[in-house]
């Protein structure tokens, strides 16, 4: 115990003392999960806005003031006219401009049918489609609750709901990504990044004259970035859930569980030729396998891109097949 | 205590006592043979230099006598364990040094030894005792907190060679201790060997110096896996008529 304790020790020390290894384990996936937070989005939140109100009555007064507080939308000014509204969108803050007809309110009790024109700048498509369906929804939305008994503007409105991601919250999709990523990252790189170190460096060899039994080594190596990687998902699964909103709906322990799984079990510290052999065969067809390989061998060997034709050839392959079973996947499920 | 001249070292080796037996030890790396049925003993408390050109084959034996490698066939006893079947017991009982200074440049003079001594299982009671008394030593008291990396290269090899005798082993293992260092410097780290073979620490060591196998107790010389010659410097000297170790070497391994 006595010479593990000394052993994990003198690896902490290897780790908080070296600034590019504190960077790996610390910055990239805080930064990383920062930078999908706020770039990569499928929802929209404070989308400018213009509103052509013709009516002015007192359900498209408030239509708008649901639109407003849903948060999604920001009034950015109301028009007069429809003149201005290219003018509006060539500025390029307004992504969507709304226009209720003359007496809104009393046709639509009337006739039963009023009309809202959406007119959206489509430069980004997706952002595009996104802010009409949201505007969409939340008209059909107000309408169908004041007047039950009309019949919708639009003949015929699926009603959508995303389970598990009720708002298609992207967070939702990158957070458990990131994680993987990260994991992966200081599980697989740093710790045979630091063996390789040992080596390197000629301390291998007094490690192995030593009493130290390989058990120890091993366990020794391991325990510190499995601690930091325990750390790690903490605070991505924080920064997940206080910045962006996603929940562990699970046991916090039972994600901890299966990441120190994934981590013992990933192929980084078993090598692969030492695994029985229907788990080797299995393990050419997981990609991560050939990751490992040329992550090793361009970063520790040197190898160029001649050397890594095998594996390229072997992820290339697979990719293809993975995408094409999603596309026949997909095809069959639309 | 530091010897200023090797004269002073007052030899204790015990003749009969064999602390290292070798019969026919051969390693071979696929055809080639590195170690050609080797034969010697080695004495306690004697310092044995094992010399030979790069290539000779003599890091190839010091790493079986280690445990680093297993020898292909032949008969090997390392402080009176076989190193097949007694690995362990033997790792207890040697220390080793390779060419590469074996510190951990990141961690400091006293966390390096504190990495040992919990390594080697030794009270933290002992510890304190023994690393206030190698700092002394070696003048390194007030550089106790400093970084191995920021050491001068003469420096690091002398902590290195203290921090693998730390643990008292019968048997010290090294592997060209003082590559790349003037003979001054090499000279100081002799002062080390001739005081732990004066307590009764076995030292194995290969060079290519020659000026350090003058130092030896008795040398062997190693030329293509076999060894060629094993006696005392001065039987070497008379036997082929040679003013140094210099000469004996380059007609041994021409």
């Amino acid at each position: 115990m006595k010479q593990l304790k000394s052993f994990i020790k003198k690896e902490f020390f290897h780790i908080l003392r070296d600034p590019r290894t504190m960077l790996i384990l610390f910055g990239i996936p805080i930064t990383q999960l920062l930078i999908f937070g706020t770039v990569i989005k499928n929802e929209i939140s404070d989308v400018h806005i213009a509103i052509y109100d013709q009516s002015k009555d007192e359900t498209t007064m408030q239509i708008t003031n649901k639109l407003l507080s849903s948060g999604y939308f920001i009034l950015n000014q109301n028009l007069e006219s429809t003149d201005g509204i290219e003018a509006i969108f060539k500025k390029g803050k307004v992504k969507q401009v709304i226009v209720f007809e003359n007496d809104f309110g009393q046709k639509l009790i009337r006739e039963g049918n009023a009309s809202v024109q959406l007119i959206a700048d489509a430069t980004d498509p997706n952002l595009a489609r996104l802010v009409t369906s949201y505007t969409t929804g939340i008209v059909n939305d107000y309408i169908k609750k004041m007047h039950p008994n009309l019949q919708m503007p639009l003949k015929t409105e699926p009603e959508v709901r995303m389970y598990f991601n009720e708002e298609m919250k992207s967070a939702y999709q990158f957070v458990p990504g990131t994680m993987a990523l990260i994991l992966m990252l200081i599980s697989a790189l740093m710790t045979s990044i630091s063996i390789t170190r040992e080596k390197e460096m000629g301390t291998m060899e007094i490690l192995l004259v030593s009493p130290l039994k390989p058990v120890q080594i091993i366990i020794g190596k391991v325990l510190p970035y499995l601690i930091l990687s325990i750390i790690n998902g903490f605070i991505i699964v924080s920064i997940g859930h206080f910045v962006f909103g996603v929940p562990v709906t699970g046991s916090f322990v039972l994600l901890m569980l299966e990441t120190i799984l994934f981590i013992l079990m990933g192929g980084i510290f078993t090598p692969v030729e030492s695994m029985p052999s229907w788990a080797q065969i299995a393990n050419h067809i997981n990609p991560i396998y050939y990751l490992m390989r040329m992550l090793r061998m361009i970063i520790l060997k040197g190898s160029g891109f001649f050397d890594l034709l095998e594996e390229f050839i072997a992820l290339s392959g697979l990719g293809i097949l993975f995408l094409s079973l999603a596309i026949w996947k997909y095809r069959k499920t639309t | 205590m530091t010897l200023s001249s090797p004269d002073e070292y007052q030899k204790n080796t015990i003749m009969n006592e064999q602390i290292i037996t070798v019969q026919n030890l051969v390693k071979k790396f696929g055809s080639f043979t590195a170690n050609d049925n080797l034969t010697f003993d080695v004495y306690r408390g004697e310092i044995f230099g094992f010399l030979g050109a790069n290539g000779a084959g003599k890091t190839t034996a010091l790493r079986i006598l280690c445990g680093l490698s297993a020898p292909t066939s032949g008969e090997v006893k390392v402080a009176g364990f076989d190193i097949y079947r007694e690995t362990e017991k033997i790792k207890k009982n040697i220390g080793y040094m390779s060419q590469k200074f074996s510190l951990y440049e990141d961690l400091t003079i006293a966390e390096n030894i504190q990495l040992y001594a919990g390594i080697y299982g030794i009270s933290s009671k002992k510890r304190k005792a023994k690393m206030a008394e190698l700092l002394k030593n070696l003048e390194l008291e007030s550089a106790k907190n400093k970084l191995i990396a920021g050491l001068p290269l003469g420096w690091k090899q002398k902590l290195a060679f203290s921090v693998a005798i730390f643990h008292e082993p019968k048997i010290v293992f090294l592997d060209e201790p003082t590559g790349g260092v003037d003979p001054i410097t090499r000279r100081r780290f002799w002062d080390l060997i001739y005081e732990a073979a004066s307590n009764g620490i076995t030292v194995f060591v290969t060079t290519h110096y020659m000026d350090e196998a003058e130092y030896c107790d008795r040398v062997s010389i190693m030329d293509a896996g076999k060894i060629e010659a094993l006696d005392t410097p001065a039987k070497l000297k008379e036997k082929y008529n040679a003013k140094n170790m210099d000469e004996v070497f380059i007609q041994i391994a021409r």
